[in-house]
């Protein structure tokens, strides 16, 4: 062997390479929970305050939006029929006469609510049919599943017309409901798959050894560790649901003729859509940026809720 | 073989190192500002030599490998220093040059069979691409190429196995292709990076004594990544111990082994554990056993008196079949434990001992009423377990408890330490609020983790101290029994090590039973009263710990023996 390849023996000096004791714990760091961790990382993307800025002022619009306009929504003045914008009403006034921005205004207590509302109603459904179908398995699962799977086929849309056309009464509520017949599927298979990742995890195993009971293991570990997707989903199904309510209602299935909504508003700016495309443009901006807004927060949830989805930064 | 190298050229020459690192500096760009990650790395690898880096998980071993492939992840970088490969930096080349040594000129063996290998595609077609992007070889040659390299890996029907997929391949199979791929250009370096890992212990031995053959017929080098330095001291004859990103030592590696200098190094070698380990001793004085304990020959006196007292835990002709369903309306049974029988005393550690696929877990199981038996009996304290009555359950949960394998899982990340520990507790009904606390805390205190912990969450722990939680969380209802399955297999060796010793305490000041389920030696030897050794869910021997490995009478028992790597070495115990 050639005489250079004996090395010397090298030891690194020990004050430059201390020696920390075994495993200690690290007691510098506040302790932090997953929801604590996923909200210190939303807090340092400025995404995440723009979209909580344009939320809180669709929401301050929901509720109050006499902040914004003091103008009757409602008050037609045939006179001023597609006038455009003057003082007091800057974004001038449709073909009956009513102001736009305050219709605009008035207009999003109706898209958000619906879309809230099925939004709850999608995620309770759909989550606790999704969180027995995966934990207790079996028949019950896949009976569950096979009647999931009959609603995902049949188009949202044309089936909430068929619905909506049935109901007796037409407001937020039986749109909401409308929405949410067809939509808890898609929460209950997300939430079946993350029940199925999470009952066989070890401290699952663990509390089974312990003698937890099922449902208490199901409500306490299995629950709330397949919760994020869940969230996350319902976080963009808002957006999803708040444009379904334009839809239909620019369909003429949606709310009743006396309501105010930005659906009906685009319908309605069909017929003057050479004349003033403004028209047709304000309530539609209105609508993008609302869902927009809960879309983007779908992003900035599901990123800190899981990292590993999260593109390298 | 034809194509063989002649290493030895002429002794006086200065000759030039086939790889020569120096002062290598890789930085992480994260979330929270730049990490170094490696920090001022140097060695030399010649021609024909073997090297290992050696350390635990996050010492920056495998990140230097990376680094050197040029594989490193997006926001990683080299931020210094040089890697020269055959006079050729090659932190400085560019991609198009990089790929043309990549493959070609170093090979590269990953560490995780089971998912390096294209599922999509056979085998043949996987090892060929390789060899047609790195070779002048196409068609039929490149096709009798393939055969030829992986009959040298290790798959003597290589012929007729070339249109299989690798899900009909073993782990040890696939680490064979990829091995066979990662030869197939017959490069002069090869890369290991934990190579063998995933494998039982004697696929192990023949996948490090092919390659071994392999790499000194081509006159490759090797450089291994690992964390096991029996490994390291039987296969290589350099060594780099890192730490934490520094090189801690760096030279001869059966000089290092036997004789450590850094305290880091000497920690490492005292944890490691091998045939010449001896059983850990508790420095607390056991209730049950005081005095006797102390050294070998007392505790195997200690053996000899076990079987006049009745055994805590008996199990008889214990035998668990698994209905497998073929598709339709077949099935297959399987029967993952056959006719198994030992006996526990009371205060001892019973380990069960085998590769995948022994059946050892299928025991640990079945004990912890977790899994019905099929036919036999499992007795503790005199009763039976199978037929243990629903409404005593509870009972018998408290008085037996399992910890598990991985220690990222055994915890729920969305509950704090202290809720988890807590929860015997509350399920048990025992204790309020107020004293649960306490209970917590003094739990955490026997564990050696600070009080504070109870607040923490599972993500801000280390895998050591999760399982210390797993153990204290075990111990909360002061159960007689503890079922360890794998409980310190996934753990770098010195918090291992740190664990086991915990192991031992607990057991000489609570006078507790442990059943200890585990596929490394090392490890038994450190901690168990006696062994079971299992295979394709038989047993295969039974004996007190001394005698099975200073004695041991079935074939199967001496070959996991010698399969260890490093088992015979003697290392320093200067610690």
């Amino acid at each position: 062997m050639p005489s250079n390849r004996h090395i010397e023996r090298y030891v690194a000096p020990i004050d430059e390479t201390p020696v920390a004791g075994v495993d200690a714990v690290d007691t510098s760091q506040k302790a932090s929970s997953v929801w604590g961790d996923a909200w210190k990382d939303m807090r340092k993307r400025w995404m995440t305050w723009v979209c909580f800025a344009l939320i809180v002022l669709v929401l301050l619009a929901v509720a109050f939006p006499q902040l914004y306009t003091r103008t009757d929504p409602d008050y037609k003045s045939l006179m001023d029929s597609l006038e455009g914008p003057t003082e007091g009403h800057p974004l001038g006034f449709n073909k009956q006469g009513q102001d736009v921005f305050a219709r605009l205004i008035w207009g999003a207590r109706a898209s958000v609510i619906v879309g809230l509302l099925a939004t709850v109603l999608t995620s309770l459904i759909g989550g606790i049919v999704g969180a027995i179908a995966g934990y207790y398995g079996g028949w019950l699962d896949a009976v569950v599943s096979r009647i999931g799977d009959i609603f995902f086929a049949i188009p949202s849309v044309l089936g909430a017309i068929v619905v909506m056309t049935v109901l007796p009464f037409r407001n937020v509520f039986s749109i909401a409901i409308t929405l949410a017949i067809f939509g808890w599927p898609q929460v209950a298979r997300i939430m079946r798959g993350a029940v199925l990742t999470a009952k066989n995890a070890d401290y699952v195993t663990a509390s089974i050894a312990l003698g937890v009971s099922r449902g208490k293991i199901l409500l306490r570990h299995v629950i709330p560790n397949a919760l994020a997707p869940v969230i996350v989903i319902t976080t963009v199904s808002l957006g999803a649901y708040i444009v379904a309510e334009a839809t239909l209602s620019f369909l003429g299935i949606g709310l009743g003729d006396s309501a105010i909504s930005w659906g009906m508003d685009i319908s309605a700016a069909q017929s003057t859509l050479r004349v003033k495309p403004e028209l047709l443009l304000w309530p539609s901006a209105a609508l993008a940026v609302t869902v927009l807004s809960f879309l983007l927060l779908g992003d900035v949830v599901r990123d800190a809720l899981d990292p590993k989805a999260r593109s390298r930064r | 073989m034809k194509e063989s190298t002649n290493v030895n050229i002429d002794p006086n020459a200065q000759e030039i190192p086939l790889l020569q690192v120096r002062d290598l500096q890789i930085t992480f760009k994260t979330v929270n500002g730049e990490v170094n990650a490696v920090r001022g790395v140097s060695f030399d690898l010649y021609q024909g030599e073997n090297l290992a880096i050696v350390g635990e998980s996050g010492s920056g071993k495998s990140t230097t490998a990376t680094a050197i492939l040029d594989l490193l992840a997006e926001n990683g970088r080299v931020s210094g220093g040089s890697a020269l490969f055959n006079g050729k930096d090659l932190t400085k080349l560019s991609r198009k040059e990089m790929e043309h040594i990549r493959g070609r000129e170093i090979g590269y063996v990953p560490q995780d069979p089971m998912s390096n290998l294209n599922p999509v595609w056979n085998v043949g077609f996987q090892v060929k691409e390789t060899i047609e992007a790195n070779t002048e070889l196409r068609g039929k040659d490149a096709k009798a190429r393939v055969i030829e390299v992986l009959k040298e890996a290790g798959l003597s029907d290589a012929g007729s196995r070339l249109r299989q997929y690798p899900n009909q391949f073993s782990g040890g199979m696939r680490q064979r292709v990829l091995i066979g791929i990662g030869m197939s250009a017959r490069p002069k370096l090869l890369v290991a990076d934990e190579p063998t890992s995933a494998l039982d212990v004697t696929v192990q031995r023949r996948i490090l004594d092919h390659l071994g053959t392999l790499t000194r017929e081509h006159g490759t080098s090797v450089m291994f990544i690992t964390h096991d330095l029996g490994l390291a001291a039987e296969r290589a004859e350099k060594l780099v111990v890192m730490y934490k990103g520094q090189v801690v030592e760096y030279g001869d590696s059966k000089e290092i082994l036997a004789d450590p200098k850094h305290p880091y190094t000497k920690r490492l070698v005292a944890a490691a554990p091998s045939l010449a380990s001896r059983r850990i001793q508790s420095a607390v004085e056991s209730k049950a056993t005081a005095g006797t304990v102390g050294d070998a020959v007392a505790v195997a006196r200690d053996q000899a008196a076990v079987p006049t007292e009745a055994p805590l835990i008996s199990v008889d002709n214990v035998t668990k079949i698994y209905d497998i369903s073929q598709g339709g309306f077949k099935k297959t049974q399987f029967k993952a434990a056959d006719n198994v029988s030992f006996k526990i005393a009371k205060g001892k550690t019973m380990a069960i001992v085998g590769e995948s696929g022994s059946g050892k877990s299928t025991i640990a199981k079945l004990f912890l009423k977790l899994e019905d038996i099929s036919s036999g009996t499992m007795t503790f304290d005199g009763r039976d377990v199978g037929s243990w009555p629903k409404r005593e359950l509870l009972e018998f949960r408290r008085r037996v408890q399992p910890v598990f394998q991985d220690p990222y899982g055994t915890l729920d990340p969305m509950r704090s330490i202290g809720a988890s520990i807590a929860e015997p507790l509350v399920t048990h009904g025992i204790g309020d609020t107020a004293s649960n606390r306490k209970t917590v805390a003094e739990l955490l205190e026997q564990v050696s983790l600070p009080a504070s912990t109870a607040n923490r969450y599972p993500n801000e722990l280390s895998g050591g101290q999760r399982q210390r939680i797993a153990i204290a969380r075990a111990l909360a209802l002061k159960p007689e029994v503890l079922v360890l399955d794998e409980a310190v297999s996934a753990l770098d060796v010195l918090v291992q090590a740190q664990v086991l010793q915990l192991l031992a305490d607990l057991q000489a000041e609570l006078d507790l039973t442990y059943l200890f389920i585990t596929h490394d030696l090392g490890v038994v030897r450190m901690v168990a009263d006696d062994v079971t050794v299992m295979r394709q869910g038989r047993v295969v021997e039974a004996a007190s710990t001394d005698e099975v490995f200073e004695n041991p009478k079935e074939q199967y028992t001496i070959d996991l023996l010698e399969a260890i790597p490093g088992g015979k070495f003697e290392f320093g115990t200067s610690a």
